[in-house]
């Protein structure tokens, strides 16, 4: 039937579910309605399109990052609460609720979720969000391209969560390794949506590199050089050298691993000429960056929050940016321990294994500036300082557990146990989620006019510590009883079920940390009132972000503040004379819905190639080109607002 | 916006052209690591040393390398002005670059003809990859050329149009290096 060409593989069957699948299927799609009922209800849908959607201004932008990344976050953690339960309760002759290729799926999501989507979702939220004020610019280097990159990343995201409804998601596991990756042993869409999600998100990524390094590079005000620069600017002006030098190796890896699934190539395939293992060792020479590109910002989090609430300038900056560059070099020279058991020889171990030693030392070099920083400081415990020291002891364990396993005799024995995958989630929870949170909720005020409420926030700290711990600690002694990752089923004889179920018990406990946080935000809400910010600087600030109000004008500031010392801000307020502000004309980009159609072709391009609709791709490039062409042609996107409204803005701010 | 502020503007642009064609050397580095690792797995295949014309592909060379050539040409016409010559110029550079698209295209033709496609073995697939890679670049190159000789002739030499030629001129020599490469590693080294 000709129709049914027309669809590539796609057809019915694509429908086709199991229980547990329809029951995400139906949660997702009620709550998308949901949302869709409420803003037709409030008569919301042309403030969200002309407010949010079309929006170019970083502020907004970075809100909406967060906002994706937070729903894919709860789909992340659902994930893993199934792959919890399943392990807690597949033991002998039982076999669970989850099929094993249900469960392949779902680890798979998990993992590819919460790193391109979760994490990197909060980090450019964070860097859209503070980056411009902190180094006390307007706007950054190419809002276009930002909004751009934004609209590439959701569009990867749908394409993911389209693979729930329509077809199935790859069970090759997160980094999709050939030769199970390849055409004859997943024949079916689920490695290809992985591919096309992740391409397409990816190449946002490298897009929003690109401009945030040269944001940092050329955007900042006259006085700043770059020694005076905060510190969170400085990591992430290292993580964008490390997006810009890794992300490019993902497209292509990315590209290979299709061209040998679409067209039959035989880059990785285990014959023909194929090599596997050097998918392996590509996609690690990205993926290792990769996860410093995610900690490099929380560190810099981290050194703003440490400082803050110390009330002392930052002990030993020269030092943290010489550890940022020295982390940001090794990064690139350490991605063989991810498998040590390769067979390269034991000096090409030994070597990336000493690389891998060597690492512990600028970010020991960090741990000890932060308590330095604390030593003898007025120090406030509010919620980002408990953060920082939760993130201080688990960090510190689930490192000295890389140190452990960098040793490559030791690393065979621990390799794909849980071991493992309970290191590096102590990184990464541990490192990145607490270091985003801690800047989440240090930074909530300056973006949306009022504080959080501590005593609820409090309560989701102890939950997330206390579960984390009980979540993880038993994978370390799991996977040192022999216990390898990805198990859908085990033994009774094992003796493992004890720890898997008091595993169980954690994800439940960090749930509830999750649960305060949900009711965190609804409370702080409703008590908005009770805790606005008037003052721009609610926390004794010492950096440029606080020296404009609370939430920033679009313009972010009406006079540009005189830079002439690292905590530009801390000298600013304790200048007895500040000048008189003198309001001119700002020139701003303009609102445009163009990214949002860049970013559904490309969409639509992934999908069809997916399916092997090759007509509907190539309609899908073409009007993808010639929407980049159309906008590149094209001159004035750009607004003025006048002086005299500006001091209007400015003088309802109360702050002129 | 003032003068300085635009020309100020412009620079950060240009810059930001610049990180982006080090993301693409970073590209082609992987494309040419790939290659040089499945080199020698011809699957029992023709090795490049059976499938290459040397003076074929020099006549390729010789074609880019004139067209980068002309391209500089086009710009320090472009800075004088002279809105005549930098349409000649472009138009002589965009044609050798159709040349050099045509002879690639044709030389992949007649290996996929002979059997020898990319389906053949992993060195194929590394050597049609790495240098079709380098094709799409130059397709582009051609297409925004031809945007860009349009908005030339509409709206003259104005600053924006320079700016922008600025980052087209960088990007055709960018992948005129490239090719060197290739030209290099792929044909002389795999013809001996």
């Amino acid at each position: 039937m000709v129709f049914a060409e027309l669809l590539g593989r796609l057809n019915a069957s694509a429908l086709h579910h199991g229980g547990v699948e329809m029951v995400g299927i139906a949660s997702m799609g009620l709550a998308g309605l949901a949302a869709f009922g409420y803003l037709t209800y409030k008569r919301r849908w042309k403030w969200l399109y002309r407010e949010w959607l079309t929006s170019v201004d970083p502020k907004k932008i970075g809100v909406m990052y967060i906002v994706v990344a937070a729903l894919m976050g709860l789909r992340g953690v659902t994930d893993a609460a199934m792959l919890r339960a399943q392990q807690a309760t597949s033991v002998g002759a039982s076999h669970g609720f989850l099929s094993s290729d249900h469960f392949q799926q779902i680890f798979s999501a998990h993992g590819t979720i919460m790193i391109f989507f979760l994490a990197m979702g909060l980090m450019f939220g964070l860097i859209n969000l503070i980056v411009p004020l902190q180094i006390g610019a307007r706007d950054v280097a190419f809002p276009f391209l930002n909004a751009t990159s934004f609209w590439l990343f959701t569009a990867g995201m749908m394409l993911l969560n389209t693979s729930l409804a329509i077809g199935d998601f790859s069970a090759a596991g997160w980094l999709a390794y050939p030769p199970l990756s390849e055409l004859a042993y997943s024949p079916g869409v689920g490695v290809d949506y992985w591919i096309w999600a992740l391409q397409i998100a990816g190449i946002g990524s490298l897009l929003a590199g690109i401009n945030f390094l040269v944001t940092i590079l050329r955007l900042r005000r006259p006085g700043m050089s770059l020694m005076k620069m905060p510190l969170f600017c400085w990591s992430v002006l290292g993580t964008m050298t490390l997006v810009i030098f890794a992300f490019p190796i993902l497209t292509v890896t990315l590209t290979l691993l299709a061209l040998d699934r679409t067209l039959g190539m035989h880059f990785f395939t285990s014959g023909a000429g194929g090599n596997p293992m050097m998918y392996v060792n590509l996609i690690w020479a990205w993926g290792h960056p990769e996860v410093y590109i995610l900690i490099l910002p929380a560190f810099g989090v981290f050194s703003e929050v440490v400082s803050t609430f110390s009330q002392k300038k930052l002990f030993g900056y020269k030092s943290m940016v010489w550890a940022i560059w020295a982390i940001v070099l090794l990064s690139f020279l350490v991605w063989l321990h991810h498998f040590f058991t390769m067979g390269a020889g034991a000096d090409v171990n030994a070597f990336f294994g000493v690389m891998t030693m060597v690492i512990a030392v600028p970010t020991g070099v960090k741990v000890f500036n932060w308590l330095f920083t604390m030593y003898r400081g007025r120090i406030r415990f509010t919620t980002p300082m408990m953060w920082f020291l939760g993130f201080v002891v688990t960090f510190t364990v689930g490192g000295m557990a890389g140190v452990l396993m960098a040793v490559p005799p030791a690393d065979f024995q621990l390799h794909n146990s849980l071991f493992l995958v309970a290191h590096f989630h102590t990184m990464i929870i541990g490192g990145v989620v607490f270091g985003y949170f801690a800047g989440l909720v240090y930074w909530f005020p300056k973006i949306f006019g009022f504080k959080l409420n501590e005593r609820l926030g409090t309560y989701a700290f102890w939950c997330w510590l206390v579960g984390f711990l009980t979540a993880f600690v038993p994978l370390y002694i799991l996977g040192l009883m022999g216990a390898t990752r990805r198990l859908d089923h085990y033994d009774a004889s094992m003796g493992w079920q004890g720890l898997f179920i008091v595993a169980g018990v954690g994800v439940a406990i960090i749930l509830a940390g999750i649960g305060f946080q949900v009711l965190q935000i609804i409370v702080s809400i409703r008590q908005r009132h009770k805790n606005m910010d008037t003052s721009g600087d609610p926390w004794n600030g010492r950096t440029l972000e606080w020296a404009t109000s609370s939430p920033a004008a679009p313009y972010n500031f009406a006079t540009m503040p005189a830079v002439t010392t690292r905590d530009a801000f801390w000298t600013i307020k304790h200048d007895k004379n500040p000048p008189k502000p003198h309001y001119t004309d700002i020139e701003m980009p303009s609102n445009t819905a163009v990214p949002i159609f860049i970013a559904a072709f490309a969409f639509l391009t992934g999908f069809s190639i997916v399916w092997h609709i090759y007509w509907l791709a190539l309609v899908g490039l073409l009007s993808f080109v010639t929407l980049i062409i159309v906008r590149t042609t094209s001159d004035g996107n750009e607004y003025v607002i006048p002086a005299a409204q500006v001091r209007e803005i400015e003088e309802s701010r109360g702050r002129s | 916006m003032s003068q300085t502020e635009a020309i100020e503007k412009d620079s950060t642009s240009i810059f930001g052209f610049w990180v982006y064609l080090m993301t693409d050397v970073v590209l082609f580095a992987s494309l040419f690591a790939t290659f040089a690792v499945l080199r020698n797995n011809t699957y029992g295949g023709p090795p490049g040393r059976e499938l290459f014309s040397l003076p074929y592909v020099l006549t390729e060379t010789l074609l880019l390398l004139t067209s980068s050539f002309t391209c500089g040409l086009a710009m320090l016409a472009a800075r004088r002005g002279d809105k005549r010559t930098v349409l000649v110029l472009f138009g002589i550079t965009f044609l050798l670059g159709v040349a050099f698209l045509g002879m690639e295209l044709t030389e992949f033709h007649h290996l996929a003809a002979e059997g020898n496609s990319w389906r053949r073995s992993g060195f194929l697939s590394s050597f049609f990859t790495l240098v079709g890679t380098h094709g799409l670049h130059i397709t582009v190159g051609l297409l925004w050329m031809g945007v860009m000789m349009v908005r030339i002739v509409r709206a003259g030499l104005g600053r924006a149009t320079l700016r922008r030629l600025t980052m087209l001129s960088l990007f055709w020599h960018f992948l005129d290096i490239i090719w060197i490469f290739i030209f290099t590693i792929v044909y002389l080294l795999g013809a001996t």
